[in-house]
């Protein structure tokens, strides 16, 4: 077959699919602004997608905490930087890697469940029961989880980057010998504002992704249950990338100008 | 030619990529009446029953409900419409998040936002009606059978007491006895409501008891419309051969071509 071809109509899936993806993101938008907002079913989703993944996303955020003092201790001691630990996990953790490590742990989670339930409706006709019924499926389904995820991100992330300095505090006063005064004190006059509140800002970012890319997926399954399957596996890998690609974007942004 | 059609498909046609399912479909349901259209798997009976409630879209032709054009309709305004409609799905379709109840309510909650407790009520009456005590509105839908699962779904379908009602294979995959059940479930209800009904099945037993009405689809045409009884005696080669189930005949089963 000839390679242009080939090229050309992988170009062109590729593009449907940006398409698609546009258009639903464009529906889900406008779904979570027009009533009627289900109050209800927003709350369920976000004790699913928040309370839930508290544990995952604390005990991640603690050993990351944690290996992160370690290595800076390690690193630094080559240019007697090691009394730095407190003052670098404050920022790792809080700019990045509390919002990019519990972006991934909640899309392993919630964007598979999320793209497995919203996959398995559409292949056993409950979504085209629900449009008969008269309930639109994005307002019903999509928003819900959207809004939910949006909200619940930031507070999960507020959760993990104070689990994740308490991590770093332990390693440091436990096995690195730092004084505990001392480590508080610099981790506190050191942080600022805005170093928590980017990374809050890019969490609701990842939270919208997580939960959109888990309801496109399902959404679009077809197929039975191998078609779930793919769905729920697409939603991982989709809203993983799409998070680092996000997290590079917003750090350039926030932290360059 | 009196009343308005309660539903008129006209030159109706779907295409998935170059898969031609529905090729021309022209099909009147009059009010009141209990049409069936008969026809074997994968002829694209489902497919027409998604077209007519705008849950896929035709490729072009016109579909008509109480005289109006909806294949142009915003998504508001196939709300609206849909209103009028009651589904039954082939799988029943249950919402296995809810209860059982929660489900047959679900148009009145949702749709009409009547308070809880009173839907309750009616849906619990709409339970008794298929057979189903108020027990059973507090199980989860998977701790059903088949065959009780098609009674919930035909509660839901009629909850809100739709003036039009859909079947898709009410009957399949369940024991004839059963089968025989939901069909007189069917017919009492249906009655009941004064709603006019459209079904597909390739069930001859079921279309027999639903039908006052019947056509025929084949490779996504209807090729003949007639009154119940006159089925039998039709005189056309295909109907003759799908009422009387041959495997010769001039329809060719794909695996036979193949
Ligand atoms: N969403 C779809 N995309 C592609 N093909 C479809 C789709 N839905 C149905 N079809 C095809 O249309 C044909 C008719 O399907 P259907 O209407 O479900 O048959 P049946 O008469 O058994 O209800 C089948 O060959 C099926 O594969
Ligand atoms: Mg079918």
């Amino acid at each position: 077959m000839n390679i242009f071809a080939l090229v050309g109509r992988a170009v062109l899936i590729f593009l449907g699919e940006v398409g698609a993806l546009s258009r639903f993101t464009m529906r889900a938008v406008r779904a979570c602004f027009a009533p009627p907002i289900y109050l209800r079913l927003i709350g369920q989703q976000m004790l699913r997608i928040g309370y839930f993944s508290l544990p995952v996303v604390g005990l991640t955020a603690f050993f990351t905490g944690g290996v992160l003092a370690l290595q800076i201790y390690i690193g630094g001691s080559r240019f007697n930087a090691e009394g730095f630990v407190a003052n670098i996990v404050a920022i790792g953790i809080t700019r990045e890697l509390g919002p990019v490590i519990a972006g991934l742990m909640v899309a392993g989670r919630v964007s598979a469940a999320i793209a497995a339930e919203i996959g398995t409706m559409r292949v056993t006709e409950q979504i085209d029961a629900l449009v008969t019924l008269s309930t639109n499926p994005f307002k019903y389904l999509v928003a819900p989880r959207i809004i939910a995820a949006v909200i619940s991100m930031p507070l999960l992330v507020l959760i993990a980057d104070i689990i994740g300095i308490f991590g770093g505090f332990v390693v440091g006063t436990q096995s690195l010998g730092f004084n505990p005064m001392v480590y508080i004190g610099n981790t506190v006059d050191f942080i600022e504002t805005s170093d928590v509140t980017s990374g809050l800002i890019k969490s609701a970012v990842f939270g919208f992704i997580i939960a959109l890319m888990g309801c496109y997926s399902g959404y679009r399954s077809m197929g039975g249950a191998q078609g779930v399957g793919r769905a729920t596996t697409n939603a991982v890998v989709a809203s993983s990338i799409l998070i680092l690609a996000a997290n590079y974007l917003m750090t350039s942004i926030f932290f360059t100008s | 030619m009196a009343e308005t059609p309660k539903i008129e498909l006209r030159d109706m046609h779907k295409h998935f990529g170059p898969k031609k399912v529905l090729n021309g479909i022209n099909l009147t349901v009059e009010k009141g009446h209990s049409m069936v259209v008969i026809g074997g798997s994968g002829t694209g009976k489902s497919v027409m029953l998604k077209c007519i409630l705008g849950l896929l879209h035709p490729t072009s032709g016109s579909v008509k409900v109480d005289g109006e054009e909806v294949t142009q309709f915003s998504e508001r305004e196939r709300e609206q419409v849909l209103k009028k409609f009651g589904m039954l799905f082939q799988s029943a379709a249950l919402f296995d998040s809810l209860k059982v109840w929660e489900n047959v309510a679900f148009a009145l909650i949702q749709g009409e936002n009547m308070p809880r407790a009173k839907a309750r009520d009616i849906a619990i009456e709409k339970l008794a009606k298929v057979g189903l005590s108020a027990d059973v509105g507090e199980l989860n839908p998977a701790e059903l059978s088949g065959g009780m699962q098609k009674r919930v779904g035909l509660a839901r379908a009629i909850a809100h007491d739709p003036e039009i009602v859909f079947f898709d294979e009410p009957t399949t995959g369940l024991d004839p006895i059963m089968a025989d059940v939901i069909n007189q479930l069917i017919v009492d209800t249906v009655k009941d409501m004064g709603a006019t009904a459209l079904s597909i099945t390739h069930d001859m037993a079921s279309a027999r008891k639903i039908a006052d009405h019947m056509s025929m689809i084949y490779k996504g045409e209807i090729i003949w419309t007639g009154l119940a009884e006159e089925v039998d005696t039709c005189g056309n080669p295909y109907v003759d051969q799908f009422v009387h189930g041959r495997a010769e005949g001039p329809i060719q089963m794909e695996v036979l071509k193949a």
